[in-house]
């Protein structure tokens, strides 16, 4: 093992700040979803990362993970369901056509 | 003590004003006029009951021969400074007790008279729309008498202001009591507005006053020290007496209608005609005179050369309003005129007087308030009077008088005693406080004294003028009998008031008024009481049956041609005097071109435009403020969470830069 | 060696496909490119020795949410299947890359700034043994899941359960 952990970190960096500008920037709710999936998977590589290499001996990172992976498969069945609603009842799947809570 | 119900006094006519003010409208018409009526009653009943006590059991402090000065409660409202204090409290002198029996008697003669005047009767007089509020009237009516009687015996000068407003507030409810008639309205407004404008420089006086003396008592012989304290700050500064004590006077010469304040008497005959009998006749506008006589002894002392200007002044207002009452054809402005004229009279009296010695020059103290109680009597007499005539005519108007001799017998003869006495005919009661004033006169200068003699003569013509207009000459009725009312006497309720006031009328005169009342409190005795007619006597009584001669031979027979040919011939003169000489119109320019225009109208734009412009920036400010944030929520979730995530970022960053 | 190069596949993999998964303006494209960021991540586990969450990563997130996103978008969006595009705004565009690269920068300054430890020395490079795995996954000592564990299936249920109720037709009464 000696890719240095700085090399790991950076990757998940970038791949945040990719989810960052997606979720920032796409209209297509779905597509805002899917940015959210990016994000959680840089911190998911973070976390087996920072236990692999700074703490070899203790599982915390690894489990944290493996339960982050789980919580993020419910989450995303949840808002999907979410998704459909709005389209029903807004026929569209545009973000800014949900704008009741506009002022 | 002596005087222990003297609180009640004051406390009673309060009450009655409380329980009437409140509660008037629940009671039935004439109990609301009972308690105002017994309550007044017992209160002429205690005034003469302290006048006895005061004048006869009591009687002359025997060390110094004087009436003593009796205070009977004086307790600390207000405390400005420690030596400044504001107290109120109930003093009896001579002339204080003297005013309780005027005020409480002609009062009392209203409040009996007013069942008649306000009540509603069908089928004698139709009631105007305005003509309503009996108990309100009855309210009002207490609260001036209060306010009256706390201004008599006030021990302070700052107590007497401060009743001196009431008054003033009273007569503006009273004068605006027929408030839906905007000519009435517009009438009690000129009233307090002018006399308060005049009460600014009685309060610039008193300021002045207690500022440098240092206290608000203005009786010598209640405060001893006060000597000291005058006598000091005269030699001080000697302007500082005359000038606080003549601007105390421009405050009473408002009240007491003295030229040029005098516009608001005339046009205060807009009020019912018993407010008129009691308050424009008989005791506010004699506040003026009160309050002159009341420091006439810082007065005579300390500022004797202003003390003549009060003459110069008065004698020229009676001058004034003794021409405009000739001219005039309501009989309410010709009496409120008259008025004008006889308490300039009383001012010249107390004007003319320079020493307190009795007969070198102090003859005048005694003549003015003596002339204050009779004049009260007979002109509250013959405003009741004319009441009755106008409630029975239904109009002020004398072309719709004449000839009521025959149908009015009662108040005839009340109003004809009430001319004789105010003419100076011998015996009634005006020849002897009016005679005393002119002799005064003639002791003070002798132009002075053929003034008032002439201005007596025209005082004579006038009333009678009026007499024969309303009593005799060509009847409005019987030019048309069928359309028109036919006149008929007023009720008891009416004319006993004015038969009580009548014959006190014709008996006051031989009250020995100088036994009471007088410059140095000694007793003095007035010589024509005792037949000593002197010289001056003789030319007044001349004066007088000269204008009553005239005024017969112009006015008894009906259609006289001679009035109104005199009217022809000087129609510029006749004119004006009927418009009072464009006094009122002078002062209308003077306010409403001069202080509205150069004054208000700056002030009032700089208060909308400033004042009001920076609120309104204020609120449009944060009105904009808001709807500048207002489209930050969007609705939208990318913006949030960009947002979120920008302050984290920035949060980061600063943690970084105090960290490192 | 031999993991330096693999990590650097993986990670040009991995951000190439994650580029063009926010910047492709269809919507398919855009789930085809979440698979592939999937595997090159579940690379990365596999690169770690995590072999077990490599599995978890394939078959839970690559297997499974892939498919449900690909079921949503037949759902929701008709008119991107048919080849219809959606405009980005450019404004938005460049605020976006703006806070994306001040994000960037600011971590990489705390990333510069910071010492790492680094123990990895120690440790021999095998795969983490699955009995551990499994005794730390259904143990109830300290440091061990089985609380979290039991939590999770519940959760997951719940999940399941709010998932139909949101989504299911509403009965026309």
């Amino acid at each position: 093992m000696n890719i240095p952990v700085e090399y790991f970190i950076a990757l998940s960096t970038l791949l945040f700040f990719i989810g960052v500008f997606g979720f920032v920037t796409r209209r297509n709710l779905v597509a805002m979803l899917i940015s959210i999936e990016l994000i959680l998977n840089s911190v998911d590589i973070n976390f087996a990362v920072f236990n692999r290499i700074l703490f070899p001996a203790q599982f915390e990172g690894f489990f944290f993970t493996l339960f982050s992976i789980g919580v993020s498969a419910a989450e995303t069945a949840v808002a999907l369901a979410i998704i459909i609603n709005v389209y029903r009842n807004y026929h569209s799947d545009q973000v800014n056509s949900i704008e009741n809570m506009k002022f | 003590m002596e005087y222990s119900y003297a609180f009640l006094i004051l406390l009673l006519p309060f009450l009655s004003f409380l329980v009437l003010g409140l509660c008037g409208m629940k009671m039935k018409k004439p109990v609301a006029g009972l308690i105002g009526t017994i309550m007044l009653g017992s209160l002429f009943a205690m005034s003469l009951y302290t006048a006895y006590e005061y004048f006869f059991v009591i009687g002359r402090d025997a060390a110094t021969g004087l009436y003593p000065t009796v205070t009977v409660f004086n307790f600390t409202w207000l405390k400005f400074t420690e030596l400044l204090t504001f107290n109120i409290g109930f003093r009896l002198t001579p002339i204080s007790v003297m005013m309780l029996i005027v005020i409480t008697t002609v009062s009392f003669m209203v409040h009996i008279y007013s069942f008649g005047y306000m009540a509603e009767r069908d089928d004698k007089y139709k009631f105007e729309e305005y003509e309503h509020g009996f108990q309100r009237f009855y309210a009002y009516l207490s609260l001036f008498t209060m306010s009256m009687l706390g201004l008599v015996v006030a021990t302070n000068i700052f107590q007497m202001y401060m009743f001196w407003e009431l008054v003033g507030v009273c007569s503006y409810l009273l004068i605006g009591f027929y408030y839906p008639k905007h000519s009435a309205v517009h009438a009690s407004k000129k009233a307090f507005i002018v006399t308060r404008f005049a009460d600014l420089f009685f309060l610039i006086g008193i300021l002045f006053f207690s500022y440098y003396v240092g206290t608000f008592n203005y009786d010598m012989n209640a405060n001893p020290e006060l000597i000291g304290k005058l006598a000091s700050v005269a030699a001080k500064y000697s302007w500082l007496l005359p000038s606080a004590l003549f601007l105390m006077f421009i405050g009473g010469a408002g009240k007491s209608a003295m030229f040029p304040l005098h516009i608001w008497l005339p046009d205060a005959m807009e009020g019912p005609t018993p407010v008129s009998a009691l308050i424009h006749a008989a005791t506010m506008v004699v506040a003026g005179v009160y309050q002159v006589a009341s420091l006439f002894p810082i007065w005579v002392q300390y500022a004797p050369n202003q003390l003549h200007w009060i003459a110069y002044i008065a004698a020229f207002t009676s001058f004034y309003a003794a021409a405009v009452a000739c001219c005039q054809s309501d009989i309410k402005r010709g009496l409120a005129f008259s008025t004008i004229s006889q308490i300039a009279y009383m001012l010249v009296a107390l004007g003319v007087s320079c020493a307190i010695d009795n007969h070198e020059g102090g003859l005048g103290y005694m003549a003015g308030m003596f002339h204050l109680f009779t004049h009260a009597m007979f002109k509250a007499l013959l405003f009741l009077c004319s009441g009755a005539i106008i409630v029975i005519i239904g109009s002020n108007f004398k072309q719709y008088m004449g000839g009521l001799h025959k149908y009015m017998p009662i108040t005839n003869i009340c109003f004809l005693i009430g001319c004789i006495a105010i003419s100076g005919v011998w015996p009634l009661a005006g020849f002897f406080s009016k005679d005393e004033i002119v002799s005064a006169c003639f002791e003070f200068s002798p132009f002075m004294g053929w003034f008032m003699t002439l201005v007596s003569g025209m005082t004579a013509f006038y009333m009678f003028r009026l007499y024969y207009v309303i009593f005799w000459g060509q009847s409005y009725y019987e030019l048309d009998p069928e359309n028109r009312k036919k006149p008929g006497e007023v009720p008891f309720v009416m004319w006993g008031p004015l038969v009580f006031l009548a014959i006190v009328s014709i008996f006051a005169g031989w009250i020995p008024f100088g036994h009471f009342v007088s410059a140095t409190g000694q007793s003095m005795e007035i010589g024509l009481q005792h037949f000593e007619f002197t010289s001056v006597a003789w030319f007044s009584l001349l004066a007088a049956a000269i204008g009553i001669g005239l005024a017969t031979w112009m006015y008894l027979p009906k259609n006289n041609p001679v009035p109104d040919m005199l009217a022809k011939k000087m129609p510029r003169l006749h004119k004006a005097a009927l418009n009072r000489f464009y006094i009122d119109d002078a002062w209308q320019f003077f306010t409403h071109k001069i202080v509205f225009g150069c004054f208000s109208k700056p002030i009032a734009w700089f208060d909308r435009h400033v004042i009001d412009g920076t609120f309104n920036f204020m609120a449009w400010g944060a009105q904009e403020a808001g709807e500048t944030i207002r489209p930050w929520q969007s609705g939208d979730v990318r913006s949030y969470a960009a947002w979120f995530l920008t302050g984290t970022v920035a949060l980061t960053l600063i943690l970084l830069c105090i960290l490192s | 060696m031999a993991n330096l190069v693999m990590f650097c596949i993986l990670a040009v993999v991995i951000l190439g496909s994650a580029v063009m998964c926010v910047i492709t303006k269809r919507i398919i494209r855009a789930a085809t490119f979440l698979l592939f960021v999937l595997f090159g991540v579940a690379g990365i586990y596999f690169l770690l020795d995590y072999t077990y969450l490599g599995a978890a990563q394939i078959s839970v997130y690559a297997g499974g949410i892939t498919v449900m996103y690909i079921f949503a978008i037949q759902l929701v969006s008709k008119r991107s299947l048919q080849g219809l595009i959606e405009r980005v705004k450019g404004s938005r565009v460049i605020s976006g890359l703006l806070l994306s690269l001040v994000g960037l920068a600011t971590v990489g300054v705390v990333l510069i700034k910071n010492n790492f430890i680094n123990a990895a020395a120690q440790v021999t490079d095998t795969e983490v043994p699955m009995d551990q795995i499994g005794t730390a996954l259904l143990g109830s000592g300290k440091y061990q899941y089985v609380l979290p564990f039991e939590f999770i299936s519940v959760f997951l249920l719940a999940c399941i359960i709010g998932g139909i109720m949101i989504a299911r037709k509403e009965d026309k009464k």
